[in-house]
């Protein structure tokens, strides 16, 4: 027997057709897609191949040859922004994953428990909040060198903090309802009741504050990338580009162009499926940004 | 509220020591011995723990961290391997750009995003309320650094106002040394600006909906005056709790900022640092900047007490 939830259970079907309707989750989505799928298929094809330097081409600018105009190797920009979207989609993901992974147990123990272990898990927030994400991010990777995988680390270490913070927010007002009284009359425990109880209500919370810190991830990933301590080369990245092209701005302002954009219309497309996500499943809690 | 006062400032104080330990014990874990760095290759192992023993390397690592922090708290951060100088007058020097830069890019963007975020709430759901809030959207999306890059392509490389990099100190005016702020300032503050004039929005909507806002207006009082005098001090929470993370964002964005203008901050300081494994350095920055965020989210909890009346009663 399951007991009555916060949220009122609709079919999927009337949800989904409610999410196509809502404009910014619409177009959110549509827009988040469509770099999934960019990213996707790049694994199978690219208009060129980006391993191959063809130096003859090099800073052509943009034309029907070239879309998006060719790099100072010759490299075919578009190309680069496609493969580029793997890897900051990548990241970022995992990055989102570390924070889910740890930091929502963790709030959820804070919440359940109370008393020292909460004081304590506040304080460790507090104490990872005091650093700025950028400045751990460059002290980690100065630690175990440059490298994907370590701004990764970098970038999910920060995301535990924020997801326990949440977690924890959510189910510190979840405990005092009367059917958690119930169960807990009914001598379940503690866990059981954060998994089949909790851990449902504040699946929308959760779920909004992932489309913030993934579309925070691929900023941050840029901004790793950017000063050379992200993904190293030949893996093309949208920041490592933009580093690139800084030197390069006058003769071929499209190298940091594009990069940009790209990064810009995911970040902003992840922000407006946030949105719709929270607006739709929740009107009443409009997101804070 | 002297209870609430003396709760943050112990937190604080406990924030910060930990912090140091995580410093302290970060830097220990580095690669990389000092010693060796700063006498070079072709030393001999003797010169090399000479050294060290001069340094105090080889002293008990709960010793060597009493020592650091002793002479942390007294300002004497020890002398940079690499530069041979004191780390205090590299920093000193350092902070000179970093810290205009950071204050200006705060002004800039809370300069913009209040009066924005009270023009869309005051317009809630018309035409200047989507478009500035779209505007916004747009902003929070942007990555500084690029919005950097296309600011030197038009202003510097384009129409040639300003110059594209580098700082020629105060030394050389006010005005020359301001030049080369305005564009990093202006990259720092839109995304942040974009930010809060959202969070701005947000709570004067929440907070224009309640009694006291209808009662104000019941009793004849313009819609202006309700605006500025009752509906923006309650929203001031929400605004400074973001203004403070904001101030972290803004020395962490000074990094990366600084070194698309090449200004000689404490940004491309740490970085150089970093590569240069000029540990001395690295752990004073990262020291200096962590006390400064903890320090100004301990003066947001502090101007909760005084926007708010209410949390005065409180512990």
């Amino acid at each position: 027997m399951t007991l009555q939830t916060e949220i009122p259970r609709e079919n999927l079907g009337s949800l989904a057709a409610k999410a196509l309707r809502h404009k910014s989750f619409a177009a959110g989505f549509l827009v988040t897609l469509l770099v999934a799928g960019m990213a996707a298929l790049s694994f199978l094809w690219t208009p060129y191949d980006v391993t191959r330097l063809v130096i003859s081409d090099k800073l052509l600018a943009p034309s029907a040859v070239h879309w998006f105009g060719t790099d100072h190797f010759g490299r075919d920009v578009l190309s680069m922004v496609m493969i580029g979207a793997r890897n900051s989609i990548a990241v970022a993901l995992v990055a989102v994953g570390i924070g889910l992974g740890l930091g929502v147990p963790l709030g959820c123990w804070a919440a359940a428990r109370g008393g020292l272990v909460d004081e304590a898990l506040m304080r460790l927030n507090d104490l990872v909040f005091a650093f700025p994400a950028l400045l751990s991010a460059i002290m980690i990777t100065a630690i175990f060198g440059p490298g994907a995988i370590n701004a990764i680390i970098a970038i999910g270490i920060f995301n535990i903090p924020v997801f326990a913070r949440v977690a924890r927010a959510g189910a510190l007002a979840i405990w005092p309802r009367e059917y958690i009284l119930a169960a807990r009359a009914a001598g379940k425990s503690k866990a059981l009741i954060t998994l089949e109880h909790i851990l449902p209500n504040i699946a929308t919370l959760l779920l909004v504050q992932a489309t913030i810190q993934f579309a925070l991830g691929i900023l941050a990933e840029a901004s790793l990338s950017y000063v050379g301590l992200g993904a190293q080369p030949p893996m093309p990245s949208w920041g490592r580009m933009l580093f690139e092209a800084q030197t390069r701005m006058a003769q071929a302002p499209w190298m940091a162009i594009f990069p940009g954009m790209a990064i810009v219309i995911t970040v902003l497309a992840l922000n407006l499926l946030g949105d719709g996500v929270a607006d739709i499943l929740d009107p009443k809690s409009r997101r804070r940004r | 509220m002297t209870a609430y006062l003396l709760k943050r400032v112990a937190i604080a104080l406990a924030t910060l020591v930990l912090a140091s330990i995580v410093v302290f014990a970060v830097l220990e874990i580095l690669p990389g011995d000092p010693a060796r760095l700063m006498l070079g290759m072709n030393a001999s192992a003797e010169q090399v723990e000479q050294v060290r023993t001069q340094m105090g390397l080889n002293d008990p690592l709960l010793l060597r961290y009493f020592h650091w922090i002793g002479n942390l708290v007294v300002l004497d951060f020890g002398r940079s391997y690499t530069y041979s100088v004191p780390v205090i007058d590299l920093v000193r020097e350092r902070v000179a750009v970093s810290l205009p830069l950071a204050l200006i890019a705060l002004a800039l963007s809370t300069l913009i995003a209040i009066p924005v975020g009270l023009y869309a709430a005051s317009r809630q759901g018309r035409f200047g309320d989507t478009v500035s809030m779209g505007v916004s959207q747009i902003g929070v999306a942007i990555p500084n650094f690029w919005f950097a890059l296309l600011l030197i392509y038009l202003f510097a490389v384009w129409l040639k106002w300003v110059p594209a990099g580098g700082f020629p100190g105060w030394s050389a005016g006010i005005w020359p040394a301001l030049k080369a702020l305005i564009l990093p300032a202006i990259a720092l503050a839109l995304p942040q600006a974009a930010i809060l004039a959202r969070v701005t929005r947000q709570a004067l909507i929440e907070v224009l909906s309640e009694d006291y806002i209808r009662t104000a207006r019941a009793k004849g009082m313009p819609y202006r005056a309700v605006l500025w005098r009752h509906a923006l001090r309650n929203a001031m929470i929400p605004v400074l709790t973001i203004l403070g993370l904001q101030f972290a964002f803004l020395l962490a964005g000074t990094i990366i900022i600084e070194n698309v203008f090449y200004l000689p901050g404490l940004g491309r300081l740490i970085f150089q640092a970093i590569t240069q494994r000029d540990l001395i350095v690295v752990e004073s920055v990262v020291m200096l900047l962590v006390t400064t965020v903890i320090l100004v989210n301990l003066l947001v909890d502090f101007s909760y007490a005084v926007v708010d009346p209410r949390l005065r009663g409180r512990s």
